[in-house]
């Protein structure tokens, strides 16, 4: 058994494989240096220096340990053979495998033309998080090229470090796409009256460099936003060029089926995997930490399944994803999309803290949370069961969270 | 089995809640995690396990 990419989602597919009784071989190959970290924390706690990088540790080193895998660090997967199934590293040793997990994550999405110069910043590793938290503590100006999650959270943490914070959102507020105008609309108000200055409309077109080092962005208006460092954060790009020519069908990431299998004994887990969802009945990749983990779970019981003779399960999760900006704890559950309505159920915007449910097509299709994670958990099962726009406003009498509609 | 949690990790996620509502809740404010049960039966042991995998700060020890 092969495992390739030792994160969150790779993690989760080995501590699975071993809590449910494999005791076969198992090469878990990644290509950082670190023990297996989460990634949440570098754009939060440890970016603003509360967490030391020891804490992200995603599982104890005793505990990885004692899964007692063939575990290979600062080593890369650069091909497959699907037909022979083996894996070839850069090493040069090859694996043969029973059954391989993909599970290599995404990388970030560069400006055409990004100059590798000091001062530009991307954010996904440890090493980016240091390097970032290092440019950011004599109160530089920052401009953060793009307002998705890791924008606006990295924009956040710099104004509190006392950066002079430029944030660019393509967008007319951070993270409209997803949270609608209304509750983007807060997020925006709640940057600026902080004292992050957010260009909304506007995307960059260009890092500006002098003396061999960045200098500043030039937006596609023409104007300049002078900095001392710049961070790029305009989404991700999944890690599947390893496995081109591979007889691995891929796109915009593995694709796989509704098992989470993209060929014989192949499957995929976490931001890398694009798979059929049976109960939206679309193809779906989720760059959520949970997904990672959940996903991670589910091919590993699939897998063994398979081997077993046994149907495998569909996965078909709820998605859920969280951000952490300022005081506001921000969390969805389900697949919002721009143009779904929006019903404020619980709080408003003026108390910072509310539960909306959007929907679409005369169904509760998400639900947002602002600082009320008890009351948005409780929302989750009206996404799970696309309960009525009109009527599903509030959780059936007895309603228990977490069965699946 | 022996359950601790690290409430500084917890990042309100209710995941945990999710996969063993008799043995984890949340705070009404804030969301952090509370332990209903540190040792519970045998029967919770597999949902606990799940919970602990399921939580995405990693917040959740099991000890057998
Ligand atoms: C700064 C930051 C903040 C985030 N915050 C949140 C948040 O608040 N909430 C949320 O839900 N999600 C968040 N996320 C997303 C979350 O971290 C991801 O969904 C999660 O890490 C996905 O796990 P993964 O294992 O699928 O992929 P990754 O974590 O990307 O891991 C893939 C691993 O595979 C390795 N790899 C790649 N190619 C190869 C190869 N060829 N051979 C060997 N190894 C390889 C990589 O080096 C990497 O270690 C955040 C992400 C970042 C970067
Ligand atoms: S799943 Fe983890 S992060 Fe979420 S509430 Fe439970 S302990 Fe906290």
């Amino acid at each position: 058994m092969v495992v390739v990419g030792a994160s969150a989602a790779g993690v989760a597919v080995v501590e699975t494989l071993r809590r449910e009784g494999f005791d076969g071989p198992i090469s878990l190959i990644g290509a950082e240096l670190e023990l297996p970290y989460d990634r949440p924390p570098l754009s939060k706690r440890m970016l603003s220096g509360q967490w030391t990088a020891e804490r992200t540790v995603l599982r104890p080193r005793a505990t990885v340990e004692g899964w007692n895998t063939d575990l290979r660090l600062a080593t890369r997967a650069v091909r497959v053979d699907a037909a022979a199934r083996r894996v070839i590293l850069d090493d040069g040793d090859e694996l043969a495998y029973g059954d391989l997990v993909i599970a290599t994550g995404v990388r970030p999405r560069l400006l055409p033309g990004l100059p590798q110069v000091p001062g530009v910043h991307v954010l996904r590793t440890l090493a980016d998080a240091v390097a970032l938290r290092d440019a950011l503590t004599d109160g530089p100006r920052l401009v953060v090229v793009g307002a998705g999650f890791l924008g606006a959270e990295a924009a956040a943490v710099a104004c509190e470090l006392g950066a002079d914070v430029t944030l660019v959102s393509d967008l007319e507020a951070p993270l409209a796409d997803v949270l609608g105008p209304e509750l983007a609309g807060m997020l925006l108000d709640e940057h600026g009256r902080r004292g992050v200055r957010v260009e909304t409309g506007v995307r960059a077109d260009e890092v500006l460099v002098a003396d061999g080092r960045a200098s500043g962005v030039r937006l596609v208006d023409g104007r300049i936003l002078p900095a001392d460092e710049i961070l790029v954060a305009i989404g991700a790009v999944p890690e599947t060029g390893w496995l081109d020519g591979s007889g691995v069908p891929v796109g915009n990431g593995v694709f796989c089926d509704a098992t989470c299998s993209a060929a014989p004994g192949v499957w995929a887990a976490g931001d890398v995997a694009s798979w059929e969802h049976p109960g939206l009945g679309e193809r779906i990749r989720l760059e959520h930490r949970t997904n990672a983990g959940e996903q991670g779970m589910a091919v590993a019981r699939n897998l063994l399944a398979a081997r077993a003779g046994r149907p495998a399960t569909p996965f078909a999760p709820v998605p859920y994803v969280w951000s952490d900006q300022y005081d506001l704890t921000i969390q969805i559950y389900g697949r919002p999309r721009p143009g779904d309505a929006l019903r404020i159920v619980e709080g408003s915007t003026a108390e910072r803290s509310l539960v909306a449910l959007h929907g679409r097509d005369g169904r509760v299709r998400a639900a947002t949370g602002i600082n009320r994670p008890r009351q948005t958990r409780a929302a989750r099962a009206l996404v799970a069961r696309a309960a009525p726009w009109e009527t599903g406003s509030a959780p059936e009498h007895g309603e228990r969270e977490g069965v699946p509609a | 089995m022996r359950i601790t949690i690290d409430e500084d990790r917890c990042c309100a996620a209710g995941q945990c809640v999710l996969a063993a509502p008799d043995v984890f809740d949340q705070r009404d404010d804030d969301g952090i995690v509370i332990l209903l049960d540190a040792d519970p039966g045998p029967d919770q042991h597999a949902a606990v396990r799940d919970a602990a995998a399921a939580c995405p700060a990693a917040a959740i020890m099991v000890e057998e």
